[in-house]
């Protein structure tokens, strides 16, 4: 019998559904009842959003087939657009006191704020409707970057697009530390003070918070990006890219046409990197060009190899157990520790980090197609249909 | 207006020194099924790649539906080293990517099977019909193309069904047996509503019945979906039976042409393939 | 003019540095077509080894030891991460060299335990010498000479010697090689030891001149590396020496004036000029897919 792709069956969409709205609904339940400083909701909180990048990269790599690296620098794009646009006005001066305050004197919310006021449900309307609008900037700009960007380096192939997106993440993070354009993106220094997830906990009128949603909002944000990637990947154009990755060749004979789809692939995927990158930011709650170096890129890679290339929910999964891993349970191996007075060995600072990196090159050698493979959730969870009665193979055309 | 749908006018592909393909001019009247033969490395596949937009050949026009799809001259370097003949019989240079091609109306196989390998039957079939869909990005994304995707679903599971190959719709195209990747390609190129078929050695690895239902097939499909088919092929068994008109290169230059009972006992024709022993 | 010389000759000594690392990209990538993204850290962790040994030991033995240990390093990583890949598809081995560059880098961290480690005093290289005029170290006349005698050497080894012969053959056509009986896995093994060795040379030179290691080290100077070997046409050894003395002499200008910030970006703006102009470098063969 030949091998048969399993199609993705209506329950196994369901269950799928249902799993992602049983974790948003637990994250709110257990921030609001855990103590919030636990590092349960860092990692939630960082893994949604690296989750929403590594998908981003999937999409790119996975089901594209363009071995891009640059994700770093649409990151840092989105994150820097993202700050620049939401530091309050009353605080900017202090953030680029070094630039004599900053040639930008408005802020998204502050806009809205206008509108709705400031305090009570209208400051909320306000935050909302500012972190969404500059959300969605910082991804067209990652997207507007990626555009320009694909123009010259889309028509190389594998590894030389992989190193020149690289070098292009590199040019970017230099031109953003230029001291020229310091009274936009503070040069080398840091941007701080804008909204991030904890302003979206509720607090009553006396300053105290009654409902934490810090990590659900990054979860709930990374959720609907993603469930949008993979409509897409659902569509038409997803089978193109699709086509794309298996034969380009044979994709441009049947009226694919390349350089196009090759584009928008590309700028999609820089799209939800850029909101990838602000979220990020709110995470940190600071935006510095120094922190998305390559190193970042590879750490992304990484996940999307963990989880299997061109598998969403293993880009998600994997982005959690990364996370939770490197933050959180392998925190042990960092700190000396005494049993019975007798030193432990090798424990000390950094050795985390080995270990972990020792796991990432086991599951790249040896589990190549990762957790998921290139399946998806629904098709694993979908109910097996009872095996029907080997048919014999019928020669068709008789 | 001539009846012919597709006119290759002098094409000349030169490859540094080598020249692959020489002057070669062909005529694909409408309707008809045209062969393209000639023994191993004579240059045919080269000669379809010109067609298709793969190569940009280094001179001569290409001609479809009575207008130039393809135009190219001796420029840039190629001027100086250019040892092809009409060097200045052409002046434009059109130039366009395979997919604009497809996009006029011609469709092709390849001669090593160049199906999408982690995609189903199915699916294979039914990418190739993103082309010639009425959606954008967007509308595809959130779905507002239900409708033009209903239909292109339901013109796929057509498609397959004429081809037979709809008990196969789920599995992944390469898990097929030869013969059916061979048909599943043809398929797709069908799904791209192309006026002109080009076959790159549909019958290669067939063994003689295969062959033979394929020589009916072809026919099938052409008077289904009205077709031209232009095809190269080794297997003389399968050009003989269905071809209209046949064209024989070697080394790159056309040494006979003629319908097949002419090619078959053209002198120079038997002198090109003597010692190449056909198998079927 | 004082300034300028001086300029101009670390920027020599910078590029044959680079030039160094930028061989052992160059050779691999001409027989695995792999990006060897862990070159750069097999530059680094030479230079944290001779950190580390020239602690307990005199100069003079720790010197031949940091270069047996760093082609044992090279030799090493190969056999473990990027052998058992062959037959996989080459973006599987490309994120099998970034895990490896990241395991170098973390293992460098928890050995230094996150301190710049100062690099020993190498004696007379690091002396000063003045030329035209210029204060410098002996170590910026001595690299580019050393980069010749060993690209020549290198030369030699590949046109004249049986092994070499074998590595241009693996070169040209991996697969007909194996079939002709070349010992593959042999003229890969050789192939990342003369890279590790010579990327050991370079950071005996490379860390006189910036005598701080960090596990980070290696990133730039390797990415910088690669880029002189796609500059060069990637495959060519003649071109990636050329590129490195390029790139190396370039960005030592730009940082002597107000730019320093681009000093990095200039070298991958550069990358991509060439890609999109000359995508196969200046020395580079031209290769084209089969349709």
């Amino acid at each position: 019998m030949p091998k048969t792709k399993q199609q993705t069956s209506g329950s196994g969409k369901l269950i799928t559904l249902l799993i992602v709205a049983a974790f948003m609904a637990l994250t709110i339940i257990l921030e609001n009842t855990m103590s919030p400083s636990s590092l349960l909701f860092t990692v939630i909180k960082k893994g949604a959003v690296y989750s929403l990048v590594a998908v981003s990269m999937n999409l790119l790599n996975g089901f594209t087939g363009l071995f891009s690296l640059g994700q770093a620098g649409f990151m840092l794009l989105g994150a820097y657009t993202y700050a620049i646009f939401m530091i309050p006005s009353d605080v900017r001066d202090s953030v680029y006191y070094l630039f004599n305050g900053s040639s930008v004197h408005f802020s998204f919310q502050e806009m809205f704020g206008a509108i709705f006021g400031t305090a009570g449900f209208g400051g909320a309307v306000s935050l909302v409707l500012g972190v969404l609008v500059a959300i969605i900037c910082a991804g067209i700009v990652a997207a507007i970057f990626a555009y320009l960007i694909g123009l010259p380096v889309l028509r190389l192939k594998s590894d030389y697009l992989a190193i020149a997106t690289l070098g292009f993440a590199e040019i970017i993070r230099a031109i953003f530390q230029w001291d020229k354009l310091g009274p936009v993106t503070n040069g080398a220094n840091m941007l701080k003070n804008f909204p991030t997830f904890a302003d979206f906990n509720i607090k009553n009128a006396s300053g105290q918070i009654v409902l934490r949603l810090s990590a659900f909002v990054p979860v709930f944000l990374s959720a609907v990006c993603i469930f949008i990637i993979v409509l897409l990947i659902n569509s038409s154009y997803g089978r193109a890219f699709k086509a794309i990755r298996d034969d380009e060749i044979a994709a441009e004979a049947m009226g694919v046409n390349l350089a196009h789809h090759k584009r928008l692939s590309f700028c999609i995927s820089s799209f939800f990197a850029g909101v990838g990158g602000a979220l990020f930011a709110m995470f940190t709650t600071m935006v510095q060009a120094k922190v998305f170096t390559s190193t970042m890129t590879y750490e992304i890679l990484l996940i999307v190899v963990i989880g299997g290339i061109g598998s969403v929910s293993g880009s998600c999964i994997a982005s959690l157990l990364y996370i939770a891993a490197s933050e959180w349970w392998l925190r042990f191996l960092d700190n000396e520790t005494y049993i019975n007075g007798t030193r432990v060995p090798l424990l000390r600072s950094g050795f985390r980090m080995v270990v972990f990196s020792v796991i990432i090159m086991i599951v790249v050698l040896f589990f190549r197609q990762g957790i998921m493979g290139s399946r998806e959730l629904p098709e694993l969870l979908r109910r097996r249909p009872k095996k029907q009665p080997a048919v014999e193979e019928v020669r068709t055309h008789e | 207006m001539s009846n012919n749908i597709l006119s290759v006018e002098n094409i000349t592909m030169q490859f540094g020194g080598v020249i692959a393909v020489n002057n070669l001019t062909i005529e694909v009247p409408e309707h008809k099924i045209v062969a393209l033969i000639g023994p191993n490395g004579a240059g045919k596949t080269t000669a379809f790649n010109c067609i298709t937009g793969v190569y940009e050949p280094t001179n001569g026009r290409v001609r479809f539906l009575d207008e130039t799809i393809v135009e190219n001259h001796p420029h840039g370097k190629m001027k100086k080293s250019y040892a092809g003949e009409n060097a200045g019989l052409y002046t434009h240079v059109v130039s366009p990517t395979p997919d604009t091609i497809t996009q006029l109306g011609i469709a092709r196989t390849f001669q090593n099977i160049r199906l999408w390998k982690s995609m189903t039957v199915f699916e294979n079939v039914l990418t190739a019909k993103h082309m010639r869909a009425r959606q954008n990005v967007f509308s595809a994304t959130f779905r507002g193309n239900a409708k033009e995707e209903k239909r292109m679903r339901e013109e796929t599971m057509q498609l397959l069904q004429e081809q037979g190959l709809e008990h196969h719709k789920d599995d992944l195209a390469t898990s097929l047996p030869y013969g059916l990747q061979r048909r599943l390609e043809i398929a797709r190129a069908l799904a791209t509503n192309p006026k002109l078929l080009l076959l790159d050695e549909p019958a290669a690895g067939m063994n003689p019945q295969e062959t033979q239902e394929l020589a009916q097939f072809i026919r099938e499909i052409r008077e289904k979906y009205g077709l031209t088919v232009f095809l190269i092929e080794h297997h003389m068994d399968l050009v003989m039976k269905i071809s209209d008109y046949i064209y024989v290169i070697d080394f790159g230059s056309e040494i006979a042409q003629g319908v097949p009972k002419d090619v078959q006992n053209n002198q120079h024709v038997i002198d090109a393939y003597l010692g190449v022993v056909e198998d079927a | 003019m004082q300034f300028f010389v001086s300029q101009i000759l670390s920027g020599i000594s910078l590029g044959g540095q680079y030039a160094l690392i930028a061989i052992g990209y160059t050779m691999v990538y001409g027989i695995l077509r792999l990006i060897n993204f862990a070159h750069g850290d097999v530059f680094m962790c030479a230079g944290v080894m001779m950190v580390f040994m020239s602690a307990s030991m005199p100069i003079y033995a720790s010197i031949p030891l940091m270069l047996v240990l760093t082609v044992l390093l090279g030799f090493v990583i190969e056999r473990a991460a990027y052998k058992p890949l062959r037959t996989a598809p080459r973006m599987s081995v490309m994120i099998s060299a970034i895990g490896v560059s990241y395991l170098l880098q973390n293992l460098a961290l928890y050995a230094t335990g996150g301190q710049p480690q100062t690099y020993p005093t190498l004696p007379f290289i690091s002396n000063s010498v003045t030329i035209l005029g210029a204060p410098t170290h002996w170590v910026t006349v001595i690299t580019p000479v050393l980069v010749v005698l060993l690209v020549l050497a290198l030369q030699w080894l590949i046109n004249h010697t049986k092994i070499g012969m074998a590595m241009r053959a693996v070169a040209k056509d991996f697969e007909t090689s194996q079939l002709m009986g070349i010992k593959i896995n042999r003229v890969i093994s050789v192939t990342f030891i003369i890279g590790s060795f010579l990327a050991a040379v370079g950071s005996l030179l490379y860390f006189t001149n910036y005598p701080t290691v960090v596990p980070l080290s290696g990133a730039m100077p390797g990415l910088k590396a690669f880029v002189a070997a796609v500059f060069g046409g990637i495959g060519s050894i003649p071109g990636a020496v050329i590129g490195a003395f390029i790139i190396g002499i370039v960005e030592t200008l730009i940082k002597g004036t107000s730019y320093t910030v681009f000093s990095d970006a200039f070298t991958f703006a550069l990358l991509i000029i060439i890609l999109v102009v000359k995508p196969t470098g200046l020395f580079g063969e031209r290769a084209t897919d089969k349709v």
